[in-house]
């Protein structure tokens, strides 16, 4: 088998399985107790705590343990509005956030609050110009994505972070796609709120953080217990922040070797696919996107069928299709991107991961044309083209 | 994972679609759905003495509509066509044995293909009033 689906979720590290097995087994403490057994587990998160805070140029205070991506947008999102309504009720995002932004804004619509949802261009980036027209005197808050996880483009966030602390308005960011793949400097790059989930860069699912910045407000999003500086109640998942920390550790280290190794495998998907299948065009920015994204649609055919030969030959893939999603429409951020329903229909989405190999790319483009024609060869689309441009 | 939710007849009418193509002889053609929902059904039938004697069909569309598509065409080779307008998605979910609820449709794609089709060959090859009978029987049905 083949895992070309590292945007879902990655395969846990053994290094970092191994960092987390002692709190699994004999380190059970509470951290927040008060005897030896709990204190060392207390001591345990707070290195782990540092450690996160220390690859972003953050401080350890600015770190908040959270359950994952989702949790991490929605805290943001609504906790950060609700503690600045009495400022202002206007939030800018834009129209190809994931859906834990997305529908987190469409609830704080139905709280009062106004969202502007920036329309992006074909390559999926947001305008600059349109960001700062967009801008009111009540708005309180800018959240975009980092890096888009399907299309695979990367914002210009220290710019967007600039434009945001010019007028005085926070700035958050859905980094999930982009910790791990991407250098990412807190203070450099103006970001006040970014969410991150650990098992998209080879840690243990369930765990996430928010960062925040020290002197940004935002209200507590679970009540309870005084757990991450009281504002996010709920015993701590002690396994899954150390796997989380160690994670990273090992991404950062390794950040640049790794990013080399899949930019190209990366390139050599894409260029392979444009030459050797006709009708197809890439999405998302060719160079502004993460290393290990290429998501390609196919004219004439429908994206699920696309993904069941790929795994009847092995490799797990995912698509943009309707079909998948379990809705009529095709992938939001396709149609953002301009692309008309059937040929959004049309998608394949490949993520790589440091555990896939050049091999694997190679076996993957030589099936990859005869599927795609098996599935031309099917379709009323492909004829209709065929009697129309070939007479 | 869209695998497991299929039956195993519906992957092997997808992965071993039985008669997919076109005929160039057809007398009876239907399509249906429209490339923006994802799906487009096209059935061609050859009918003879109001047997169908062939059919074929072209779908652009996720699994399940592959899939219908294919145990369709085999559900009405060889009948005669007042036979094959009473086959109804119901019946080819069941020769499926059965689809995921949100790919209901596809077998309801598949009925509307069908007699999208049969109509088209009772319209160019019936007698105007035999044919009106055969278009109430369609409405009445449903």
């Amino acid at each position: 088998m083949v895992y070309f689906d590292n945007a879902a979720t990655t395969k846990l590290d053994k290094n970092v399985l191994e960092s987390m097995l002692p709190y699994l087994t004999d380190s059970y403490g509470n951290p927040s107790s008060i005897y030896k057994l709990a204190q060392e587990n207390r001591i345990a998160i707070e290195n782990a705590r540092s450690s996160i805070a220390s690859i972003f140029n953050a401080k350890p205070n600015e770190i908040y343990f959270t359950s994952g991506g989702t949790e991490s947008d929605n805290w943001a999102l609504k906790c950060i509005a609700q503690a600045y309504q009495k400022k202002g009720k206007h939030i800018i995002t834009s129209s190809i956030e994931h859906h834990a932004v997305l529908h987190s804004c469409k609830y704080l619509e139905s709280q009062g609050f106004r969202v502007t949802y920036l329309p992006v261009d074909k390559d999926g980036l947001i305008d600059l110009e349109k960001l700062k027209e967009s801008i009111c005197d009540d708005t309180i808050l800018i959240s975009i994505i980092f890096a888009n996880n399907e299309i695979g483009t990367i914002q210009p966030i220290e710019e967007i972070g600039k434009i945001a602390h010019e007028h005085n308005i926070i700035f958050h960011t859905d980094a999930v796609q982009a910790v791990g793949s991407v250098a990412i400097d807190v203070e450099k790059m103006n970001i006040d709120a970014m969410s991150l989930s650990a098992h998209k860069f080879y840690g243990p699912k369930g765990i996430g953080a928010l960062y925040l910045r020290k002197n940004v407000k935002i209200m507590p999003f679970m009540d309870g217990g005084a757990q991450e500086f009281s504002k996010r109640g709920g015993t701590e998942n002690v396994p899954g922040i150390i796997g989380m920390a160690k994670a990273l550790e090992i991404a950062y280290k390794n950040l640049d070797e790794n990013n080399i190794f899949l930019t190209k495998l990366r390139d050599k998907l894409i260029e392979n696919i444009l030459k050797n299948v006709p009708h197809c065009r890439l999405n998302g920015h060719r160079y502004k996107r993460l290393p290990n994204n290429v998501n390609i649609s196919f004219e004439f055919i429908e994206g699920e069928s696309l993904l069941l030969l790929l795994d009847s030959k092995g490799f797990f893939a995912s698509s943009g299709s309707a079909c998948t999603s379990g809705s009529l429409d095709p992938s939001h951020v396709l149609l953002a991107i301009g692309l008309p329903h059937e040929i959004a229909h049309g998608s394949l989405r490949i993520t790589l991961g440091k555990y896939n190999t050049s091999k694997e790319v190679d076996s993957f483009l030589t099936e990859l044309p005869e599927i795609i024609k098996r599935l031309r060869d099917m379709s009323p689309l492909y004829d209709e083209y065929l009697k129309n441009n070939l007479g | 994972m869209i695998n497991m939710a299929y039956s195993e007849k519906v992957m092997d009418h997808f992965m071993n679609p039985r008669n997919v193509g076109s005929l160039e002889d057809a007398n009876g053609v239907g399509t249906v759905g429209n490339a923006k929902c994802g799906d487009i059904m096209k059935i061609y039938l050859k009918v003879k003495n109001n047997v169908i004697e062939d059919v074929k069909f072209k779908t652009f569309g996720c699994g399940a509509a592959i899939a219908t598509s294919s145990i369709a065409t085999e559900l009405v080779k060889g009948k005669n066509i007042y036979d094959a307008l009473k086959i109804t998605n119901k019946a080819v979910m069941e020769a499926l044995d059965g689809l995921p609820p949100v790919k209901i449709h596809c077998s309801c794609l598949a009925e509307e293909a069908l007699h999208a089709a049969i109509l088209d060959y009772a319209q160019k090859n019936m007698k105007a009033d035999e044919f009106n009978k055969l278009k109430e029987k369609l409405k009445t049905k449903k």
